[in-house]
């Protein structure tokens, strides 16, 4: 086998490896509880891929991730870990729905939030770059930041006068198209085309590659001229862009809510389930759209796995847990091997 | 209430906020110190809080709580381990890996177990004893951690192993050209450290807070990683800064009830003091200089 072919192979068998050690984990943890696994997996592929709703939800739930894993994925190749992906979210639902209310623009609104997302990544990126602290701690506590300040926006100023559960509307003029006549919209067009955008940046200009040198070796690229701070303030950048359009996407093509509900429940975990996507797509852009269908297709089952077989919804984030957890075993693949290799 | 005469209650307060911060931070020191970077501690005080309330459930003592607590820590410790020290896999995403599985097994585990969305309360017969006070309880908990504090500190400052611990994080090439096995120094002071975050885990839901939630971490292992950096990864230090955030976390509460700004604001105070505290001390401090990177002998 060629070295290209295998260097594309191996890593996927990696990721399917981990997702398979996923479900078998998950599997063992629901008869540990007293449920069927085969019920709960029966019913989650029923209620993701067994009708054309189930479809469309499927690869609706697989747009914000898309974009959030995306954020995760431009940071990992140039030698960081940005978790801040879920703030930029908040950020930029709440742009969508205050500019959309100025002005009632769909180009306007993604814009907004994308914007918007993007100056959330900003102080990360510059205490990372002029004081140094590491991005896991800065990110983590601006995402707790970023939860109560929009959580104060949601219940405060823009609430809904006419329902207490959400905020005000998305107004008609500013909403995603929909898709044939399904519930999913341009949105996930736009988070492929995001992906192909970011595989561009990456591979085909002298910004990206800046970016993956000095994420390979920061002293070396340096060396080389590449300024690594600036590789790193572009890369959180980029990041807050898309986080901050999977949240604009999110309240202005998801529909019936056009909103942000109570408690931010339909804009949060989008930035944690990215950071699985990413790791499970390999860190690259066209790896990434197929792992988030995998994942939105997760998503999309949980409601028919509840109903049908009576299983907690939360069992598919036990289950991401553990395949990211898989796939942080390095040479997954070579373990298998040798493990063979030793009992014959 | 007044400031002035609820400040001997806030320090209480404090003390009993401090705990499982302290104790995550002084693990993590001794993590550190031998070279491995774990961030997964969220995730794992989250997890043990769980088992750790089942455990004194089923045995009807809070000890065993305890107990369970920081031994299911030091599992996920040994699985951390075992991928950063034995397979020298990278530190960062094992972390985040626990802390995924945390977010999904902790509400998972509410519903499965008790049958009770959102959150579990402990009932008081397995809860620790605390000494109840006209200015708050106070737990025997905070003279634990500040034993754990101050043994941790003289083991890992005045002694043969704890010389060797901190070679570990330093110059394992030394370490190892002198025989002493790296992987097993690392691979212990992982788990030690992880089973810290586990007894602070179980402190949280079977004494202090006596309840299960999904949130029941909050951001303190990433405030404990802080902190950390905050000490200098000196245990003493961690106590001083543990009690600090202690302080913070509690003012918080404070000024929620007294209502004078939107209480969304005031959540956020331990955070944004994370954050400043963490940026005006970083440069100051400087790393073990072989933290986070996987030693392979050559």
């Amino acid at each position: 086998m060629n070295e290209k072919v295998k260097g594309f192979l191996k890593p996927l068998a990696e990721s399917l490896l981990a997702v398979f050690i996923g479900f078998f984990l998950g599997a063992i943890i629901l008869l540990a509880f007293g449920y069927s696994p085969f019920e709960a997996y029966y019913w989650l592929l029923r209620g993701s891929l067994g009708s054309t709703s189930g479809i469309a939800s499927t690869l609706s739930y697989a747009t914000p991730i898309m974009l959030t894993a995306l954020t995760f994925a431009i940071s990992a190749r140039t030698g960081i870990f940005n978790i801040g992906a879920e703030g930029s979210v908040y950020f930029g639902a709440i742009a969508a729905i205050i500019f959309t209310n100025i002005y009632g623009n769909v180009l306007f609104g993604l814009l907004m939030g994308m914007l918007v997302g993007a100056m959330w990544g900003l102080p990360a990126a510059f205490l990372k770059v002029f004081r140094g602290v590491h991005e896991v701690i800065s990110t983590i506590m601006l995402n707790w930041i970023a939860w109560y300040a929009v959580l104060y926006l949601v219940t405060g100023p823009y609430a809904n006068p006419s329902d207490p559960n959400k905020t005000i509307l998305v107004p008609e003029s500013a909403r995603l198209p929909l898709l044939g006549g399904s519930n999913l919209s341009v949105g996930f067009i736009l988070a492929i085309v995001a992906s192909i955008i970011v595989y561009y940046i990456l591979w085909h200009t002298e910004l990206g590659f800046g970016m993956r040198a000095s994420g390979m070796n920061p002293k070396g690229a340096e060396y080389g001229g590449i300024d690594p701070k600036k590789a790193i303030i572009w890369s959180f950048v980029i990041g807050g862009f898309a986080s901050g359009l999977a949240g604009a996407v999110e309240v202005m093509g998801r529909p019936p809510t056009y909103a942000i509900s109570q408690g931010m429940a339909n804009i949060n975990g989008y930035g944690f389930d990215g950071i699985g996507v990413a790791l499970v797509g390999r860190n690259h852009p066209l790896g990434i759209i197929f792992a988030a269908m995998f994942f939105g297709m997760l998503r999309a089952g949980t409601t028919m796995m509840q109903i049908g077989a009576g299983v907690p919804l939360e069992i598919i984030y036990v289950i991401q847990g553990i395949i990211v957890v898989a796939v942080a075993i390095p040479g997954l693949i070579d373990i298998f091997k040798n493990l063979r290799r030793v009992r014959a | 209430m007044s400031l002035g005469s609820s400040i001997v209650p806030i320090l209480v307060t404090s003390l009993m906020a401090m705990v499982p911060i302290v104790l995550t931070s002084v693990g993590a020191v001794v993590s550190e110190r031998a070279g491995i970077v774990n961030i997964g501690y969220e995730g794992i005080i989250m997890i043990s809080a769980f088992f750790g309330a089942i455990a004194a459930e089923v045995s009807g003592s809070w000890f065993i709580g305890l107990l369970g607590g920081a031994f299911v820590g030091a599992l996920l410790g040994m699985l951390h381990g075992f991928i950063t020290v034995y397979l020298k896999g990278d530190h960062i995403i094992p972390g985040i890996g626990i802390n995924l599985l945390a977010m999904g097994l902790v509400p998972f585990g509410i519903v499965a177990y008790w049958g009770t969305a959102g959150q579990h309360q402990v009932p008081d017969t397995v809860r620790v004893p605390n000494w109840n006070t006209t200015y708050g309880n106070i737990s025997p908990m905070i003279i634990v951690t500040l034993v754990i504090t101050f043994v941790t500190y003289w083991v890992l400052f005045k002694t043969p192993l704890g010389l060797r611990i901190r070679a570990m994080g330093e110059n394992p090439e030394a370490a190892d050209a002198i025989g002493l096995n790296v992987e097993k120094y690392r691979f212990w002071a992982a788990v030690y450290g992880a089973a810290l975050a586990g007894l602070a885990g179980a402190y949280i839901s079977i004494d202090w807070v006596g309840a299960v939630t999904k949130n029941v971490a909050a951001g303190r292992g990433f405030i404990a990683l802080a902190n950390m950096v905050f000490s200098g990864w000196n245990p003493l230090m961690a106590l001083v800064g543990g009690f600090l955030f202690g302080f913070f976390d509690t003012l918080a509460i404070w000024v929620q009830s007294s209502q004078v700004v939107p209480w969304q604001f005031v959540q956020m105070l331990p955070y944004v003091m994370t954050i400043i505290i963490v940026a005006g001390i970083i440069g100051k401090v400087r790393p073990p200089k072989w933290d986070g990177r996987p030693y392979k002998r050559e």
